[in-house]
């Protein structure tokens, strides 16, 4: 088998220990402090922030527009409607702005 | 959403079909990536099969991007591992924070729903037991599957077709997924410590991003946010979640 058959077999291990490592650490507690319970309430914000955050560094006109009008449809709407109208207002202002 | 009219169906099929709607904005956010992915893969170096074979065995599209492109680098494999790792290092964070919700789950399904839990998928799952209702192994497959199906053929045609995609900037596809991404967190908005959160990941994520670099900011972000969470002198009680 090839190098790249390899490195798949190899990445794809490590990453299922990454979505299954959590757990099994955390699950050998009896009980989880509040402080760790603080801690892993934060995750989905955390971690989704990383995910956006850096992306806004680059942003220009047309994201910074898109991002904004989807944040605000968000706090109304459902999440596919904030997509749509993020998604939408990309692609019409980067036909200007490129 | 329409519980009435799916009363009739199974417990576990009206679960799959609650799921299964949940999947529709994930399989439209990420399919241009799974296409991307192909193509860029075959651009690489890669035959269709392994291209499919990655996006089957790893399943987590940012990480297979990496993978690709230290491997058209000709990066060190054992190198390229790690990067793979790294990328996807936040997911222990996921498991930790989910593993709650699905622990009265046979260890077969567990097992199962640990191989496709990405962010999209997280999230699902999470904001289902928020609404302080069990997540079970139907609704999880449904809102998992979908996207995990949707994302190895979508890896196939990209690597057939991939040199026929037009101008992907013009259609805006680099930036769908941190639209996608902003949804989720704002999804989270009513937990507490939530803006807090968000402020310290995006700084320290920026800072991470702009000092030592890609893929670390996401796991340097994600550790500062739930930290801080931790730290914070609320967090020493034990409160009521809302």
């Amino acid at each position: 088998m090839s190098t790249i058959f390899w490195i798949i077999v190899a990445g794809a291990v490590a990453t299922y220990l990454t979505r299954i490592g959590g757990h099994l650490v955390i699950s050998r507690f009896d009980t989880i402090h509040p402080r760790i319970e603080a801690g892993l309430n934060a995750v989905p914000a955390a971690v989704l922030t990383t995910l956006v955050a850096p992306a806004m560094l680059d942003a220009g006109p047309a994201e910074w527009a898109a991002i904004v009008v989807a944040a605000l449809v968000s706090l109304r709407g459902g999440l596919m409607s904030m997509f749509l109208a993020g998604a939408v207002v990309l692609i019409v202002a980067r036909q200007f702005v490129g | 959403m329409s519980s009435q009219a799916t009363a009739e169906r199974s417990p576990a099929a009206s679960g799959f079909w609650e799921g299964f709607r949940l999947s529709v904005p994930v399989v439209v956010a990420a399919g241009p990536f799974a296409v991307l992915f192909g193509a860029l893969a075959v651009g690489n170096g890669f035959t269709v099969f392994e291209a499919v074979f990655m996006s089957a065995a790893v399943f987590g599209g940012a990480s297979q991007m990496v993978g690709i492109e230290l491997f058209g680098q000709h990066v060190a494999p054992w190198l390229i591992v790690l990067s793979i790792f790294a990328v996807n290092f936040r997911h222990v964070l996921y498991s930790a924070a989910i593993g709650r919700h699905l622990a009265h789950w046979p260890p077969l399904q567990q097992a199962v729903a640990y191989f496709i839990l990405t962010d999209p998928q997280y999230a699902i799952a999470e904001s289902k037991a928020e609404s302080g209702r069990k997540v079970g192994f139907a609704f999880y497959m449904g809102a998992g599957l979908p996207v995990y199906v949707s994302w190895n053929i979508l890896t196939a045609l990209g690597a057939f077709f991939g040199r026929m995609i037009p101008d992907t900037h013009a259609l805006g596809i680099d930036f769908l997924l941190p639209i996608y991404f902003l949804g989720l967190v704002m999804g989270f908005r009513k937990r507490p410590l939530w803006l807090p959160v968000v402020i310290a990941s995006a700084a320290a994520s920026i800072l991470a991003y702009k000092t030592i670099g890609s893929p670390w900011h996401v796991t340097v972000g994600a550790f500062a946010g739930v930290v801080f969470a931790a730290l914070m002198p609320s967090s020493g009680k034990r409160e009521a979640q809302s």
